[in-house]
């Protein structure tokens, strides 16, 4: 299906805006995508992900800056000249269509005939394991089988880009995982270049080879879904990507250490931030351990706190912990670890290495829809 | 048991329907009556007023011209309004509300206003008895309903598929002719059969502009039944009756099953 001319493009956004009145949908955004690359843009609603797509789709023009895909500019150019593949949450299927002519449909504006537009047709819908159902309208499928015939017509006619909207958006939690592996798999054997929008961060970190995280129009840390999780280079990264505790107080700086003052506690970091800004802690869930009250952890940073919920995940225990400053910290425990129930008077336990250190952020608050 | 009040309410509606549909129905009987005379009830059967209508020149010359006008005005307005539904349709601006009305007036504005209107500028323009002028006047009367139709159509038809199939390689003209098009068609097929009834049962307009020339069914039945006492209107209404209520029928088999898919 995909000879070698047709593997992936290579996508290169440097400082694209976009305006609609005095609303900036897009500020600046810089991105390069490697051939066959599958790349996943997230962020919550309303942070131009979704209008990146759609600028390198052709649905929307930018107001400034280049977009290059394939090493060609193609600014200015219209959606129906890109031949790019488009896969929308909305499915987006002719309803007065079977499945075989909605699958033909990007071949006929081809003038690819029979018998090279059927058996194409037949290997699409093989690849998305929907075969059997040529001859149906879409109304009488399901959502994921109208998503898997709506990636079956956008990958036909080997495009060298394979653009989706938050395909699985309103598919069920057990199909959605399912079909994220099909689409892993699909994306291993076409070689086509992958990029993929959604707001759930479990979504990305499944699929991806590299991550950008989008807000408010800009980017904030494109990266490996361990980079973002590990080294998160902003609050907001650290924040959407993962459970997160984040500890906020008046900080002191001593040669190579920063200390903060955490309802009465000193917590120390052994890192500082370059410039001048007001540091926050993060720490990840598994970086944090759980001690009842004054029974353990001396030589390491402690917290007083009270557990607040208690969730048991099978593989372990997740608890939310409340602090002496009513902030809240996130920990996961493995099933051996020493269980605790709601009211519990714990102390915190984390080594300073673990903690990173980030500028505050007023902006780092995101809402999911 | 039925309630006594399920019964009341069944009268009722049963009384409404009759009070609609009576009037339609009394002119069959009427048009088998064997004397001339519109009277009802008809004293004995016949068919000589059916065989008076499909033989009198008078009537069957009467028959073409409004079938004429018709089937043309029915394809200039399907036209003229399916354009305008979709124009309106896309428009970002306010201005498409104020535009629709404007195009919907024809509907609104009474049949006399508009048809002394046509007639002073008919008179000027020699436009009075001929075909120009019958489609002329019978298309700005029938737009109305294609773009009333047609939109009731775009309203419901789903834009992103325009977007997906631009971006499967599709031009918009493509696009239009292949996946919005295809999904409108109810909506304009019961357009067009609206725009033709609306044109054939029309007499108000054609009253004013009509000649010796030209005259549409209806002008004939009036002037037929001004002048004499002749039941061969009641044969052409029992048969205008019939065959407007399977088209408009049709039409609107074909505009419920739009919304179904």
């Amino acid at each position: 299906m995909a000879s070698s001319s047709t593997r992936g493009a290579a996508i290169d956004l440097k400082s694209v805006s976009k305006h609609y009145g005095s609303f900036i949908a897009l500020d600046k955004v810089s991105l390069r995508i490697e051939p066959g690359e599958f790349m996943t843009l997230l962020g919550p609603s309303g942070s131009g992900k979704t209008t990146t797509l759609n600028v390198i789709a052709g649905f929307t023009e930018v107001s400034s800056g280049s977009l290059d895909v394939g090493g060609k500019s193609v600014i200015g150019v219209p959606a129906h000249k890109r031949n790019i593949g488009v896969v929308f949450q909305h499915y987006a299927l002719f309803p007065h269509m079977t499945v075989s002519r909605n699958v033909a449909y990007p071949l006929t504006l081809r003038g690819i005939a029979n018998p090279d537009r059927e058996s194409r047709v037949r290997k699409a819908l093989d690849m998305v394991k929907m075969a059997d159902f040529g001859h149906r309208f879409p109304s009488e499928l399901s959502g994921g089988q109208q998503q898997r015939v709506a990636l079956a017509r956008a990958i036909v006619f080997d495009p060298p880009l394979l653009l989706m909207d938050e395909p699985l958006g309103a598919l069920d939690k057990k199909l959605r995982e399912w079909l994220q592996l099909e689409i892993k798999r699909i994306h291993r054997e076409l070689g086509t270049t992958f990029v993929y929008v959604t707001h759930d961060q479990e979504e990305a970190l499944v699929l991806s080879d590299r991550i950008a995280v989008f807000n408010q129009g800009r980017i904030e840390q494109i990266g490996t879904g361990r980079q973002l999780y590990d080294e998160p280079e902003t609050l907001f990264v650290g924040k959407f990507v993962g459970d997160s505790t984040i500890l906020r107080g008046a900080a002191s700086t001593s040669g190579n250490e920063t200390a903060i003052d955490v309802a009465g506690r000193k917590v120390a970091a052994a890192k500082r931030l370059s410039d001048g800004a007001k540091p926050v802690m993060l720490l990840r869930p598994e970086k944090l351990s759980l001690a009842r009250r004054g029974k353990g952890g001396q030589d390491r940073n402690t917290l007083p706190g009270r557990i607040g919920e208690a969730i048991y995940l099978g593989s372990g225990s997740k608890y939310e912990v409340v602090l002496a400053d009513s902030s809240k910290a996130i920990v996961r425990s493995t099933l051996d670890a020493e269980t605790f129930a709601i009211g519990d008077e714990v102390d915190l336990i984390f080594a300073g290495s673990d903690v990173k250190l980030l500028a505050d952020d007023e902006n780092a608050d995101f809402t999911l829809t | 048991m039925k309630q006594p009040g399920r019964i009341l309410l069944g009268l009722y509606c049963l009384l409404v329907a009759v009070w609609l549909v009576a009037p339609t129905i009394v002119v069959v009987p009427m048009s088998f009556n064997d004397k001339k005379s519109l009277a009802f009830a008809p004293s004995g059967f016949s068919w000589q007023w059916y065989q008076n209508f499909f033989t009198s020149p008078e009537w069957s010359a009467s028959l073409v011209g409004s079938l004429k006008v018709a089937v043309v005005t029915a394809v200039f307005a399907t036209v003229i309004g399916t354009l305008a539904a979709f124009g309106l349709d896309r428009m970002k601006s306010r201005v498409s509300g104020v535009l629709r009305a404007l195009l919907i007036t024809p509907m609104v504005v009474p049949g006399v206003v508009l048809a002394v209107g046509i007639y002073a500028v008919y008179l000027d323009t020699r436009l009075v008895g001929t075909m120009t002028g019958f489609v002329l006047a019978h298309t700005m009367l029938a737009v109305p309903f294609v773009i009333i139709a047609v939109s009731a159509s775009l309203e419901v038809f789903d834009k992103r598929l325009e977007t997906a199939a631009a971006s499967l390689g599709a031009t918009r003209l493509t696009a239009f002719r292949t996946v919005t098009l295809p999904l409108i068609a109810p909506g304009i097929l019961s357009g067009l059969l609206f725009a033709f009834v609306t044109s054939f049962d029309e007499i108000i307009v054609a009253l004013f502009i009509t000649s010796p020339y030209l005259k549409t069914l209806p002008v004939q039945i009036f002037s037929s039944i001004t002048r004499d006492a002749d039941p061969t209107v009641a044969a052409v209404g029992t048969l205008l009756f019939i065959t407007t209520s399977l088209v408009i029928g049709a039409g609107l088999v074909i505009g419920s099953r739009q919304g179904k898919r």
